[in-house]
């Protein structure tokens, strides 16, 4: 069943070590992808780009503004002084939020009169803005609240207050949330480029037809071909768990040992991938769409970037039928909350099963025979 | 003697096109087979439907006793194939080449490197072992693919076109050494475009528009009614000015067809009008022609089979 597995192994060892670059590339691309995209998708949003048009000026709406300012959400960029400076602001970007304080907000206040103030958002992006409204609010409520009590005449603390306390990501870090699914992406993404070719060049060269003409099996050629890569794959997975671990400083809770075993299932599943794209492409240009078609659902829809609870129920289901899905649920699990084999079986076996599908997809796609 | 192929009916379709039309023939063991063809004509299809990479769509067909369809898995392992284009892995060297395809058929691992010995001594590349198989030149590449396809002993060798695109000398050796292992009882199974190898094999087929249309000995198809009509004799003519002189013999209406042969004309004609070429060519300019009568060669049976078929298929 497993003939000519040991003599694929040889071969395709050979070429591995024959081209030093490609290794090298192999090993390094992913945790320069993981490095660069780790950095990048930073989904704390501070820093807001924010310019001042205060028509008061006096001490207290100072104070309203320095409340914005110290909450580290909004950086003051400037201060203008016409509605229409305000606006055009905005549009041109210079700055994402503008506050405008009326000339009477001093008095109203003294007076205990309602008195508004007014925040221009940029909707465009939809985070940055949410993130200004929610906290522009609270500060607005902040100091209402704390007028109220000084004109009742009670402490400055409100009545009730929520204690909410974070599990598992206490600072709230988008890198301890992002990073570990980033791993799984990265791993995915390089282990299927991998194999995808795997095949598909052997029919490109000619040397695929004189391969079937030798009794090899095809689950001999098939897992040949994918036990160098596999190798391959799980020095590249330690590298960049290891980029994670140290330079991201996102601390693995759970058992390493599980970690690693997982890991080693989706590995093959995503090897496996490569390998069915292989058989399905007749040129490497092919192979290179197929991989594209498979991955972007496998960022967009696994749950990495997007919480899935929030797609459309079709998508959802899209979401579902992807194996990175399961793969990044378990790294979230071991990695942020320590979650062990009994908390993630569900998840780890609906992995194995299509690590498992795939291989026997590809393996009888591969025919030994032409046209 | 045995039975190394046989066929009847097969039949081979891509699409609406027919690639191979109810081909029919019995090789026996020990034979080498030349299969002849143009380009197009259907030979590699024939060869891959016999080595069991294709499916026939119609037809049966056994080698070493062994249905192409239902044991194709145990023909791969008595049979060499030779690809057209080079099929081998360029980046790895000659013996990890040989050793990988040494390993995969099976061979046990004590057995190897007395068995890449062999087929290295065989086809004389020792001194190439460590050479990488994209460094080597075109027929010492041609010797490294007969030697992976040898390693494993087959007793049938399928090559297709073998020789193309080799130097002389590189293709006199490579016959040379099918001759040797033909004499170890290897059967051949060798497409060419050469009518020199056709001539040197001991048995021939010619594939015209995806039909077998002549299987047999050289001699035999020599000696075909089609080559001598009644009345005709094949003269060879010399003379100056090969290309003018066949316009002037192709307009006489005693010849029925004119051929250049490198500085001679072949010319098939009426019995017994010697006199009256000479003297028509003389007259013509062309000085005294030298004649001789001659037997056929395998190109006049091809070409004079093609142009019957031709003739058939413009008149169906």
């Amino acid at each position: 069943m497993f003939r000519g597995f040991t003599s694929i192994v040889y071969k395709e060892s050979i070429h591995i070590l024959r081209d030093p670059r490609t290794l090298f590339l192999m090993l390094f691309i992913p945790g320069l992808q993981l490095t660069i995209f780790g950095y990048a998708i930073d989904m704390d949003v501070k820093h807001i780009p924010t310019v001042v048009y205060n028509l008061d000026g006096r001490a207290d709406s100072r104070a309203l503004i320095d409340t914005f300012r110290n909450s580290g959400t909004f950086d003051i960029v400037g201060t203008v002084n016409s509605d229409y400076d305000m606006m055009h602001s905005v549009i041109q970007a210079k700055a994402k939020v503008a506050i405008k304080i009326p000339p009477d907000y001093t008095d109203r206040l003294l007076t205990g009169a309602h008195t508004e103030i007014q925040i221009l958002i940029d909707g465009g992006d939809s985070t940055v803005a949410m993130n200004a409204l929610n906290v522009s609010n609270a500060i607005a409520l902040r100091k209402s609240l704390s007028v109220l009590a000084k004109s009742v005449g009670v402490g400055q603390t409100p009545p009730i207050e929520a204690r909410p306390r974070m599990l598992f990501n206490p600072d709230m870090k988008t890198a301890n949330f992002m990073v570990p699914g980033l791993v799984g992406i990265v791993m995915q993404v390089v282990t299927m480029f991998l194999t995808a070719f795997a095949i598909v060049r052997e029919k490109e060269n000619g040397t695929f037809e004189q391969l079937m003409v030798t009794p090899v099996s095809r689950l001999g050629l098939m897992m040949g071909k994918l036990m160098p890569y596999a190798f391959v794959g799980t020095i590249e997975t330690t590298f960049i768990v290891i980029i994670m671990r140290y330079l991201f400083g996102v601390h693995i809770a759970g058992s390493l040992a599980l970690l690693g075993g997982l890991s080693l299932i989706f590995l093959f599943t995503a090897l496996g991938l490569g390998l069915l794209i292989s058989t399905l492409a007749t040129t490497q240009m092919q192979a290179i769409q197929f991989s594209f078609v498979i991955m972007l659902p496998s960022v967009l829809l696994s749950g990495f970037v997007f919480p899935q609870e929030s797609m459309p129920l079709p998508i959802y289901v899209i979401g579902q039928l992807i194996p990175a899905t399961y793969f990044i649920r378990i790294l979230r699990g071991i990695i942020l909350r320590g979650a062990g084999i009994e908390d993630l079986w569900v998840q780890a076996v609906i992995l194995a099963g299509f690590g498992l599908v795939i291989l026997t997809l590809g393996t009888n796609r591969l025919r030994k025979t032409m046209g | 003697m045995s039975v190394a192929i046989t066929a009847s009916g097969l039949t081979r379709r891509f699409g609406p096109v027919r690639a191979v039309s109810d081909l029919s023939l019995t090789i026996n063991e020990g034979t080498i087979f030349g299969f002849l063809g143009p380009n197009g004509s259907g030979k590699s299809t024939v060869i891959r439907m016999l080595c069991g990479l294709l499916k026939p769509s119609g037809g049966t067909a056994s080698v070493l006793g062994l249905d192409v369809v239902r044991e194709s898995e145990r023909i791969k392992e008595s049979i060499g194939y030779m690809s057209q284009q080079f099929s081998l892995y360029t980046d790895l060297t000659v013996m990890q080449n040989l050793t990988f395809y040494a390993r995969i058929y099976g061979i046990p691992r004590h057995e190897i490197a007395a068995r890449i010995d062999e087929v290295i001594s065989i086809v004389g590349i020792g001194d190439y072992r460590k050479r990488l198989a994209k460094q080597l030149s075109g027929g010492w590449k041609q010797r490294l693919a007969l030697a992976c396809a040898l390693v494993h002993r087959p007793r049938l060798m399928f090559l297709d076109e073998p020789t193309a695109g080799i130097d002389p000398v590189a293709r006199r050796e490579l016959w040379n050494l099918l001759f040797d292992l033909s004499g170890q009882g290897v059967t051949f199974f060798v497409t060419t475009h050469y009518m020199d190898e056709a001539e040197r094999c001991t048995h021939v087929g010619y594939i015209y528009f995806s039909r077998l249309i002549v299987c047999g000995t050289p001699a035999e198809l020599k000696q075909l009614p089609d080559m001598a009509p009644d009345g005709c004799v094949r003269l060879e003519v010399r003379c100056p000015r090969l290309a003018a002189a066949m316009k002037r013999l192709n307009a006489v209406d005693y010849t029925r067809d004119v051929t250049i042969f490198a500085d001679s004309l072949h010319v098939l004609a009426d019995e017994g009008c010697e006199q009256r070429l000479a003297r028509d060519l003389e007259a013509a300019g062309f000085g005294a022609p030298q004649i001789v009568e001659i037997p056929p060669t395998l190109e006049d049976v091809f070409v004079t089979l093609t142009r019957n078929r031709d003739a058939e298929r413009n008149n169906v």
